[in-house]
């Protein structure tokens, strides 16, 4: 085997939803727009695989568009937390 | 009617340990004597029964709080123990503490700067949260287990041994040397507040060291009452037997100790002691023997009063018992709406309902007070304006009560018709197993209800029983009618689709009234109307010379909404091969209404049936509302039962009988298809069979044999539906979707076919063969379960041998699968049940986190949509084009 990790684009995959990084005026519009505070999004974590490819850090809010079997297409946004 | 009030109104909750000031303070008495009751049957003061602990006899006062019985809340006492003893809830906890603080300075074994960054962390933690964070101090614990040397004080740190349930090592290099729980206590004290709270533990609520006890709440008697038996005999609670055993070891351990008696002596009996305090809280700790009654049987002591289904949690506090309840066995009654429940009368003169009296009711409430509570409209109660409550059993002259009444009197009277009652089946797996029905008080002593709500309730009448509950206030009541009546349910939430519908004879019914050739005369056609209740005028008949006739489709449609279109194909449609006919279908079996006129097609399962999305069923209620689909179920139902009682509707072993000619057409079939077996079987032998791709040898001769046999049966099933004929009644049944599929025919008339234990043909029993009638390694088809008789014939030993193995697979599998998704049921509904939708249209937990920020992703009720979409197109353009054709 390869001891050298191959890298390869997480998002090329089928399976795996793109994820976008918000910047910080998208990511308090949303908080806003949702009247929540960013806790109370569901959470990814930054070692997430996909976190880690787009780069995101705690406290980062990641929005997702994914296939949905009932929607075709949705939305969900994720806040990114430590561990 | 007021509203329910909460007395107080809760506004924190915080869990914390007892400070052994804190125990002694709320104490009224300190326990000494192991004895509870005097010679004379006076409890001992001081002693376990201490008057000032609480009351338990009637008309006794209390010492503490001079209350009786009911009122005095009961009080504490408390033990001081000789000696401090572990407490086991948190034995694990202590190890923790001890392992990460220093044995001599007892600070956490990190430096002062990792000490900080820990600090900085917890307390951002608890400015957000509220809270410490277990998370964080379980990382600070794992860091500072690791140490072997104080960072502080320089002191060598000792490898910590727990063993269960709550003795401690320190292994030494000397050896294991023993911690005593004085010495734990010690190490615990010294731990500062600041370094308790990075481990974990708020030092206003709870000190290291209290998880040490040196004092033992005693609680009171209100919470271990003694029985007294008839013969006089008082019998104590568990609890109270523990604490004496406490309290005599505690009492011999201190004389023993001001005695200045061995060191070994002393330390037996503390660890006696200690065993004690164990299994008073917990009788159930691994690797302690639970302590026992004199019978032998195991102590209930603390913490199994609160565990597991029968304990405080599940059994009294989520589990509650409610009045005005009842339960009794269910029977079918047609009659009935689909809303209503059939109340036994004897039922209705207990279940009451509060009503207030007003000027406008209280003539008709007099009466009801006259009459009382043994005559049926009567009534139980009264409730006076200054809230006194008077017994109409016990009251002497009821007619000068009723003249008594006022208004803003309550009087608690009978169920009558129409009060709107909950009506529910467990298992409680689906919304639709509580609904509300309006109640009907009938006379004997089962509840009664439609046949069509038996689906959503999965009731059937062998015997099962049902649970009637009375909302009592009028929001309750209202609630309950808007949005739990039957009608407002008929929707499944689960799929777009009725779930309650015609079922079984009303289904055979349907598809014999609405057959072409049923024709009736004015005498049936009003017979059966004023059955169903039918008010309007006869429409013109369709045969009017000899004598007037009406057809069975006219007479339907009768009871179909005007503007009704829909198109749909029956279940007894054959799938023409060459495309579908549509309206010209030879067999009927092309519905169309058009304007709420059945113009072709027979009504069966498809059109009318339970479970059946896109049906005539279903299109009612979704364009014409539920009222309209209540209606037509309650009309057509009383309709369809009156009409089949009238033709009659049999089934005999006789319907599945065969001629002689086909009987032995099968057997050939199956005799060729047993030949084409062994033919099988002896090119297997002979090394000439392919192998399948994927297959072994073993497994390909397996499925073709399987499939030469499922075929033959098949054919052979062919074979009796064409001399079953369709008006045989079990073929109507089968084919309308009323009852049983033409597997089922086939297998009473023709042959019942291959029997099968975990999918493959049966080969357990003896060693290469089934049963002893066999030759060894026989493969045929009758020697793996072929069974080549049918059920109307009967099976010979060997093929019914066959058959109740099969038979007790699939009992097996069926009690399996409903304890596995029961318990699975339990723990999606126990993850799910605080999710709701907010005003905003977001999907939140409990914690208003978001779940989903639209419901479903695309905001569809499912009960409202079709096929889960919002809008159906087909449907859409059939009411269009309908409506156009009309204009």
């Amino acid at each position: 085997m390869d001891k050298k990790k191959r890298k390869i684009d997480l998002f090329s995959h089928e399976l795996v939803p793109k994820h976008i990084l918000l910047s910080k005026e998208e990511a308090e519009k949303l908080l806003k727009e949702l009247n929540i505070r960013p806790e109370q999004l569901p959470w990814i974590k930054k070692s997430d695989p996909a976190a880690v490819a787009i780069g995101a850090k705690p406290g980062d809010i990641v929005k997702i568009v994914r296939k949905s079997s009932t929607a075709g297409e949705v939305i969900v946004y994720r806040y990114v937390i430590d561990k | 009617m007021s509203l329910y009030r909460p007395p107080k109104k809760i506004g924190a909750i915080k869990f914390g340990l007892l400070s052994p000031e804190m125990i002694r303070k709320m104490s009224v008495t300190r326990i000494i004597t192991p004895d509870t009751y005097s010679e004379d049957g006076l409890p001992i003061d001081s002693g376990l029964m201490d008057g000032r602990l609480g009351t338990i006899e009637p008309g006794q006062r209390c010492k503490t709080c001079g209350n009786r019985i009911g009122e005095c809340p009961g009080h504490f006492g408390h033990i001081e123990l000789a000696r401090p003893v572990i407490h086991v809830g948190f034995a694990k906890t202590i190890y923790k503490i001890l392992r990460a603080t220093c044995r001599k300075c007892s600070r956490i074994l990190l430096p002062e700067e990792e000490l900080e960054e820990f600090k900085r962390k917890m307390d951002e933690y608890e400015k957000r949260w509220g809270g410490l964070s277990e998370e964080i101090s379980e990382e600070l614990i794992k860091k500072a287990s690791r140490v072997s040397k104080c960072p502080h004080c320089g002191e060598v740190q000792f490898k910590i041994k727990f063993e269960k349930p709550t003795t401690y090592y320190e292994e030494t290099k000397e050896g294991p040397r023993r911690l005593t729980p004085i010495e734990i206590r010690d190490r615990l004290e010294r731990i500062t507040d600041e370094d308790a709270r990075l481990l974990g533990i708020s030092p206003k609520d709870a000190r290291p060291e209290w998880m040490v006890l040196t004092v033992l709440p005693v609680p009171p008697v209100t919470v271990r009452p003694s029985i007294t038996l008839e013969s006089g005999v008082r019998s104590e609670d568990d609890l109270t037997h523990k604490l004496v055993d406490i309290i005599r070891i505690n009492q011999r351990l201190r004389e023993n100790i001001e005695a200045g008696a061995p060191q070994l002596i002393i330390e037996d009996l503390w660890e006696l002691l200690q065993y004690h305090v164990i299994t008073y809280f917990d009788n159930e700790v691994s690797g302690v023997p639970p302590a026992r009654h004199r019978s032998g049987r195991a102590l209930r002591t603390l913490s199994q009063r609160l565990k597991g289904k029968e304990g405080r949690f599940r059994s009294n506090l989520s589990g509650k018992r409610v009045d005005f309840s009842a339960r009794t066995v269910i029977s079918p009654d047609p009659n009935l709406s689909i809303n209503e429940v059939g109340v036994p009368i004897d039922i209705a003169k207990i279940l009451t309902i509060p009503e207030r009296v007003t000027e406008w009711n209280i003539e008709e409430l007099k009466e009801l007070v006259i009459r009382g509570p043994d005559q049926y409209p009567g009534a139980n109660y009264i409730i006076r304006l200054d809230g006194r409550r008077i017994d109409l059993r016990y009251a002497r002259d009821r007619r000068a009560l009723a003249e008594s009444l006022e208004p803003g009197f309550i009087v608690e009277r009978h169920l009558k018709d129409g009060d709107i009652v909950l009506f529910n089946r467990q298992p409680s797996l689906h919304r639709m197993s509580i609904m509300a029905h309006e109640v009907r008080v009938l006379p004997y002593r089962t509840f009664r209800l439609h046949l069509c709500v038996c689906p959503p309730y999965n009731a059937d009448f062998d015997g099962d029983e049902m649970n009637l509950h009375v909302p009592q206030s009028e929001e309750a009541r209202a609630e309950a009618r808007v949005l739990m009546r039957v009608q407002e349910q008929v929707l499944s939430p689960r799929y777009g689709g009725p779930i309650i519908g015609a079922i079984q004879d009303y289904i055979s019914s349907a598809y014999l009234f609405t057959r072409k050739d049923t024709l009736l005369t004015k005498e049936e056609v009003c017979q059966l109307l004023s059955v169903a209740g039918y008010k309007g005028d006869l429409p013109e008949p369709a045969i009017k010379e000899p004598q007037p006739l009406w057809t069975g489709k006219q007479i339907f449609s009768l009871f179909l909404p005007k503007g009704l279109n829909i198109s749909l194909r029956a279940s007894v449609c054959r799938k023409c091969p060459g495309g579908c006919l549509k309206e010209k279908c030879p067999y009927d079996a092309y519905v169309v209404v058009r304007d709420g006129q059945l113009i072709a097609g027979v009504i069966d399962e498809k059109s009318i049936g339970a479970f059946q999305p896109d049906s005539i069923l279903h299109r009612i209620i979704k364009d014409f509302g539920t009222d309209a689909a209540r209606e037509f179920i309650d009309k057509i139902g009383r309709l369809l039962i009156e009409f089949i009682s009238r033709r009659g509707f049999t089934m005999g072993i006789n319907e599945v009988e065969i001629p002689r000619v086909a009987m032995i057409r099968i057997q050939e079939i199956l005799k060729e298809a047993e030949e084409k077996v062994d033919k099988l079987i002896e090119s297997y032998r002979r090394g000439e069979l392919q192998r399948l791709p994927g297959r072994t040898l073993e497994e390909t001769l397996e499925m073709q044999i399987m499939k030469v046999l499922a075929e033959a049966r098949d054919k052979a099933g062919d074979i009796a539906s064409e001399h079953l004929g369709l008006e045989n009644h079990a073929v109507i049944m089968a084919e309308t979707g009323a009852r049983g599929s033409t597997l089922n025919l086939a297998q009473m008339a023709a042959c019942v076919g291959q029997q099968s234990v975990r999918g493959e043909r049966i080969k357990r029993g003896y060693r290469n063969r089934t049963l002893p009638h066999f030759k060894v390694g026989d493969l045929s088809a009758k020697a793996r379960g072929f069974v080549a008789s049918n059920y109307r014939t009967g099976l010979d030993p060997i093929e019914f041998f066959f058959h109740a193995m099969g038979g007790r697979e699939g009992l097996v599998d069926t009690a399996v699968r409903t304890s596995t998704s029961g318990y699975m049921q339990r723990r999606l509904i126990n993850a799910l049940q605080d999710l709701k939708v907010e005003y905003d249209g977001t999907v939140r937990d409990a914690s208003s986190r978001i779940i989903q920020l639209v419901y479903g992703e695309d905001g569809v009720d499912p009960a409202k949509s079709d096929h889960g979409k919002a809008v159906n197109i087909d449907i859409i353009i059939e009411k269009v084009l309908s409506e156009s054709e009309r204009t």
